[in-house]
């Protein structure tokens, strides 16, 4: 059993909150600061790209170029305008600059800050049950369980690999969820993305482990980039789960990554993530922004696509994972904990857009606010003409801790078919002090009756969670409230 | 002496609650206090476990000789104080499973024992609650949610048993129980009685002391234990009213 070693807190950093702000002492490949065409073509060669893929970047390049320099306004959160000229868009530690090796080529260094993270890649030590691909940086550094994937047909392994070696599959479905025009960062990583993980499941098969990418930021003033595509062919299914942190800086990295997912007939997809970048300071100095576009299709009949996510990290999260209900009677469901403390704010949710007939979701999102976190839950339910029956559930709790945060839900819900039915619930609650003295007169300390009912909450995201890291996000909660409570 | 309270003076906010309480438990002993609404009976109970609302102007309350006051709450749990709440809080999303597991933990660990294996813990939770018929199914529930006020109350007891403490204060745990249920409680606290535990038990009714018989009956009135004696107070109060004690008191 991977009991909570998957994102270890014991990485030797003790005087702080994020224990997992180390830096790794690597030597890095590294582009000039800034963003021009030039940049793009570096990245494209650096991965010995095919001229299509080189194409489909600079289109949405120029694309980004027309674009507001500053990115959606919309959301509810605050920050200094991004420099974009001043980033750092590619960074490989050197001994990896050709790409992924066999495990034996991969610089100790770096095995040595995976297994400090938690996350052992060496053959004897590697996590049970699941694969893991793990990305520094712009790069993928190793893929485990190589062996037991290929018996099953399933590919699992860097974006840069699938597109050498798998270049139709990528071409397909490359940008079929999220064109490269969707948004300003999801344009921006389709011009300079880096890595990212791929995987394909053949029909009908049931993918034997769970899947994972392990996401770490390494190198100063670098912003990540990566493009994760997952496609369950007809009848197949497979989880996936991703971790991420990065090391504390004084100043702000941007995260703006991709993740499309692509399920055919009868094919489902579980999606979680814990997202666990470095938050920033007490006073918000710091921190990950993590501006993020996910869009999975259930494109098939019968479907299935789940988003679970446990947001605790980032100073600044935008992200809405989202399903288009395609298929007849395909399924789409949301389950996520966000988590804001101190300083941090999060404007998150998702969106459902039903198409196909009979075609259901459900959201149930809750928002813990702490400290001064400002905590927003925004979410879109579409029913078009052609969704005759489909159905949505939405459900939105918040839990305030403290009375300096904030907690908003922001609803839309634009119905076009008059035989689908919605429903939404939501509520606001803070932790009482008669559950609390309850628990303490069974004999839990304060801080100790804080978490429980804390996890309480969480309980119904939390059971969405591979077992093995459901453990790990209530670990995540309650490193994430530290001295908040209690 | 397992409890003694003097001269206790209790207020919230600005209401004086408690105003020079009197109370003196041996280990062994059973005692009933019974009281108009209002009178601060639950305040009693509370200010014992230590909740933090209720601010003690004056007096002195020790238990096994320390003073217990100076305890946190938790700290006076894990000493052996237990308080059955008139009204249990419900905790969303906490099992009952989850919620006895640590809470066993923690009183066990404080007290020097091994942590129980989730099999020991199983055990002994199948017997305890089987004896206030509490069957499986409910504690895989979150706590007190959507318990009837019946079940909330033969949790309570449930936790008692589990948590096998040295004082327990039961405030009005026999209120909202059916007769069954009411034998049930009964035979959990007549069971739990020991020479070297104490019961205080608050209730409105003399019929839960004819299953559990006290060894004093006390009348908290307007703050103050104005009257104190055996089984048959009770009785009488049942027939008169509180109306004659308070005339007495004047
Ligand atoms: N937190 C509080 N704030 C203000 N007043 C309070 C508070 N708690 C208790 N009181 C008051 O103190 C008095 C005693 O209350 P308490 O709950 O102790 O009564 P009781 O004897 O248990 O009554 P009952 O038989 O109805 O349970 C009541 O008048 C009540 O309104
Ligand atoms: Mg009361």
């Amino acid at each position: 059993m991977v009991e909570q070693q998957v994102i270890s807190r014991e990485t030797g950093i003790e005087d702080t909150q994020y224990r997992w702000g180390f830096e790794l002492d690597i030597k890095s490949d590294v582009s000039p600061r800034g963003l021009n065409e030039d940049i793009v073509r570096l990245i494209s060669a650096k991965k010995r790209e095919p001229e299509w893929m080189l194409e489909w970047r600079l289109k949405a390049y120029r694309h980004w170029l027309k674009l507001d320099s500053q990115g959606p306004q919309w959301a509810n959160v605050e920050f200094q305008p991004i420099d974009y000229q001043d980033m750092i868009y590619y960074a490989a530690p050197s001994s990896q600059s050709d790409g992924p090796k066999s495990l034996d080529e991969v610089d100790p260094e770096i095995l040595e800050g995976f297994n400090k993270l938690g996350i052992p890649l060496e053959e004897q030590k590697k996590l049970t049950g699941v694969a893991v691909d793990a990305v520094l940086d712009s790069v993928s550094v190793a893929t485990t369980y190589q062996e037991m994937l290929k018996k099953a047909g399933v590919i699992f392994c860097s974006m840069s690999e699938a597109v050498q070696n798998h270049p139709d599959l990528v071409r397909k479905y490359i940008g079929s969820v999220v064109p490269y025009s969707d948004n300003f960062y999801a344009t921006l990583n389709s011009a300079v993305f880096s890595d990212g993980s791929f995987c394909y499941v053949p029909p009908g098969v049931r993918c034997p482990i769970e899947l994972m990418t392990y996401f770490r930021i390494n190198e100063l003033d670098t912003g990540q980039f990566e493009r994760t595509l997952i496609i369950a062919d007809e009848g197949s299914y497979v989880s996936y789960l991703e971790g991420c942190t990065a090391p504390m800086r004084k100043s702000h990295q941007l995260h703006a990554a991709v993740v499309e997912l692509v399920a055919l007939d009868g094919a489902e997809i579980k999606y979680s993530t814990l997202q666990n970048w470095y938050p920033g300071d007490k006073d918000g100095r710091g921190g990950v922004y993590n501006f993020v576009t996910k869009r999975g299709k259930a494109q098939g009949r019968g479907s299935k696509i789940s988003w679970t996510q446990v947001e605790t990290g980032s100073a600044i999260t935008w992200k809405y994972p989202s399903v288009i209900l395609q298929g007849d009677d395909s399924v789409g469901e949301f389950y996520s904990v966000a988590l804001v403390n101190n300083r941090q704010q999060a404007d998150t949710g998702t969106k459902m857009v039903h198409i196909g007939k009979n075609t259901r979701s459900t959201i149930i999102a809750k928002g813990i606010s702490a400290g001064r976190g400002n905590n927003t839950y925004r979410g879109q339910v579409k029913m078009m003409p052609t969704a005759g029956g489909a159905r949505n559930f939405t459900q939105c709790d918040s839990l305030l801790i403290g009375d300096e945060c904030g907690a908003h839900t922001i609803p839309y819900i634009e119905v076009r078919n008059p035989t689908a039915q919605l429903e939404h619930e939501a509520t606001t609650s803070k932790v009482s002090d008669d559950q609390l003295f309850y628990l303490q007169q069974r004999g839990l300390s304060l801080e100790e009756s804080n978490y429980m009912i804390i996890n309480g909450f969480c309980r119904g995201i939390f059971k969405e969670l591979p077992f093995e890291f459901a453990a790990e996000a209530s670990q995540l909660m309650r490193v994430s409230l530290e001295g908040t409570v209690g | 002496m397992l409890l003694e309270i003097r001269d206790l003076h209790v207020s919230v906010g600005e209401t004086d609650i408690l105003k020079g309480l009197n109370l003196t438990v041996n280990p062994g002993e059973v005692h009933a206090i019974m009281g108009p609404n209002g009178s601060g009976k639950s305040t009693l109970a509370n200010v014992i476990a230590g909740r933090p609302e209720f601010t003690v102007v004056r007096g002195e309350v020790s238990y096994q000789g320390r003073d217990l006051m100076a305890l946190l709450p938790e700290e006076r749990a894990r000493e052996g104080v237990f308080m059955a709440f008139q009204y249990p809080a419900e905790l969303a999303g906490v099992r009952t499973w989850q919620f006895l597991k640590a809470s066993v933990d923690a009183v066990r660990k404080h007290r020097g024992m091994k942590e129980l294996s989730i099999r020991e813990f199983d055990r002994l939770l199948d017997e305890k609650r089987r004896m206030v018929r509490i069957d499986a199914d409910m504690v895989k529930r979150s706590v007190n949610e959507g318990y009837s006020g019946g079940e909330k109350k033969r949790n309570e007891v449930l936790q008692m048993a589990m948590l096998d403490p040295t004082l327990a204060v039961l405030d009005e745990t026999d209120s909202g129980l059916d007769i069954d249920a009411l034998r049930i409680v009964a035979d959990g606290v007549n069971s739990f009685r020991s020479p070297s535990k104490a019961i205080v038990m608050v209730t409105h009714y003399q019929r839960i002391l004819g299953y559990v018989s006290p060894d004093r009956v006390h009348v908290l009135l307007d703050g103050r234990i104005v009257r104190s004696g055996g089984r048959e107070l009770a009785l009488e109060l049942e027939e008169k009213g509180y109306d004659w004690v308070r005339a007495e008191a004047a």
